[in-house]
């Protein structure tokens, strides 16, 4: 074999790899917020909704959980602009597919919570006088948020990985800036030992917020 | 206290009410009238439509047919017109002239002691903050738990958690209380201080409507006992009046009898 691990190219290219992190750092938490409203609405909506909203919702939950992000992000960024006319650059393009790919998650994970708030809660605040908005602000999203933050920690950590995917338009984030290592060094063992150690301090530094973050709300029951 | 209500200016007037879920006739033409200042309990075995006809009256269950009025203002439905059920708006606004106790509590968990009472004062009733904390104190110390006010419900014991629930429902004034079986969820040991806060609101004139097994209680404070079978009523009266119509009334008679099998 006679392969000498050797990181001084890489490190020369680090910058390739810090700037990727952060553009993949951002495009994680614009996704996420924007799949955040899709998904709030979408659930909120469900829940007090007649059989056909019903139905439109579960069909695009179904439809984004049964196909591969790859092919979301081939389909928005190459096979839209084609049919419409709209201009993108690949960053937004999968800014987009990751939005509504997060929040066909999403819906799910709020619709359960939302499902899950005890009949009794919801009963006190009528008794009490609490319009029907009130009740959705005031009693149920606080406890279904509760209910939800594990799940939902898991969910973002997840769509923070599947930014790599990216990678395949061309999108200089952390995934491309390995790939671009690779290509112009050859120091493929070396670009991907690092690559995945970013990933994973990175991931697991998530992790440990969300966790306290769960920590406090749980102390908070 | 008033033991007769043949007077047309009943603060609660329950008349003809029926309620069917499905082919199950769970209200047959209830009909009950509370006063002012009475104190109503409603016994009967399970199944018999008491937690029914209690939800009736704030409207957590509506009901097929029959009225219910409260001040003289129907419930549940428009005045005018055909049968049509309010809106939401209304409905809320009606709820807020009612308070209701429930069995299993039904605090809000992410609200503390105090914020459980001042979520419906500052929301519905449009107190600023300073006052609906000083209202939320002020009753926290009448059910005795002035020293919980930071307290989470997960943090306090059944009996202090039902006494919260107490204080949030009497903290917005409402004209009549519901209670729902609000001890039988309780520890043995803990009924009693629920109890007795029931019995010094009643002593303040609150009227009261309470489904309860407390035969006890329902014999030394109620103004009035009402004995539902089949989703009917079966007797109404004084609790003496009640209690002596054990030998007419089988139903009353077998009920009391399991009763006590059950509790002595």
């Amino acid at each position: 074999m006679g392969y000498a691990l050797n990181f001084n190219l890489i490190w020369r290219h680090f910058d390739k790899l810090w700037g990727g992190l952060l553009l993949s750092l951002e495009l994680a938490v614009i996704s996420i917020a924007i799949g955040i409203v899709i998904g709030l609405v979408l659930a909120v909506w469900y829940v007090s909704a007649g059989r056909v909203v019903r139905g439109i919702i579960a069909a695009y939950v179904e439809f984004i959980r049964n196909v591969p992000l790859i092919l979301l992000v081939y389909l928005v960024f190459y096979g839209v602009p084609t049919v419409v006319d709209l201009a993108y650059d690949a960053p937004t393009s999968f800014v987009l597919t990751l939005s509504v790919y997060s929040g066909a998650y999403l819906v799910e994970v709020f619709r359960s919570g939302l499902e899950a708030v005890p009949r009794g809660q919801l009963d006190a605040g009528k008794a009490i006088g609490l319009t029907p908005w009130q009740r959705l602000v005031h009693v149920r999203l606080p406890t279904m948020l509760r209910i939800t933050l594990p799940a939902l920690s898991n969910t973002f950590i997840s769509l923070f990985k599947d930014t790599s995917i990216a990678s395949v338009i061309s999108v200089p984030e952390l995934t491309y800036g390995a790939q671009w290592i690779n290509f112009n060094t050859f120091r493929i063992v070396e670009v991907y030992l690092v690559t995945t150690a970013m990933y994973l301090v990175t991931g697991y530094t998530l992790l440990f917020g969300l966790r306290l973050v769960e920590r406090r709300f749980r102390a908070a029951r | 206290m008033a033991t007769s209500s043949n007077d047309t200016t009943a603060l609660l007037d329950i008349a003809g009410v029926s309620k069917a879920f499905g082919s199950v006739e769970v209200l047959r033409a209830v009909s009950l009238k509370v006063d002012k200042g009475e104190v109503v309990t409603v016994i009967g075995p399970s199944g018999s439509g008491k937690t029914t006809l209690l939800r009736c009256v704030n409207f957590l269950e509506s009901y097929d047919s029959g009225s219910i009025r409260i001040d003289g203002k129907e419930v549940g439905f428009r005045e005018a017109g055909a049968r049509q059920r309010r809106s939401e708006r209304d409905l809320a606004a009606m709820r807020a002239e009612t308070g209701m106790v429930f069995q299993s509590f039904n605090l809000f968990p992410h609200l503390t002691a105090a914020g459980n009472i001042m979520l419906g004062l500052t929301k519905v009733r449009g107190k600023s903050k300073a006052e609906a904390r000083q209202i939320a104190e002020h009753w926290l110390g009448r059910v005795g738990l002035a020293h919980k006010a930071e307290s989470l419900p997960a943090e306090l014991s059944g009996g202090q958690q039902q006494r919260v629930g107490i204080a949030r429902a009497v903290a917005m004034e409402p004209k009549i209380l519901l209670l729902d079986e609000i001890t039988s969820a309780l520890d043995p040991e803990l009924v009693g201080e629920v109890l007795a806060v029931v019995r010094s609101l009643a002593e303040d004139g609150m009227t009261m409507v309470m489904v309860t097994h407390e035969m006890a209680f329902a014999r030394d404070a109620s103004s009035r006992i009402v004995f539902m079978a089949d989703g009917g009523v079966s007797a109404v009266g004084p609790p003496k009046e009640i209690l002596a119509q054990e030998t007419t009334n089988e139903r009353l008679r077998s009920f009391l009898a399991r009763f006590r099998a059950s509790h002595f």
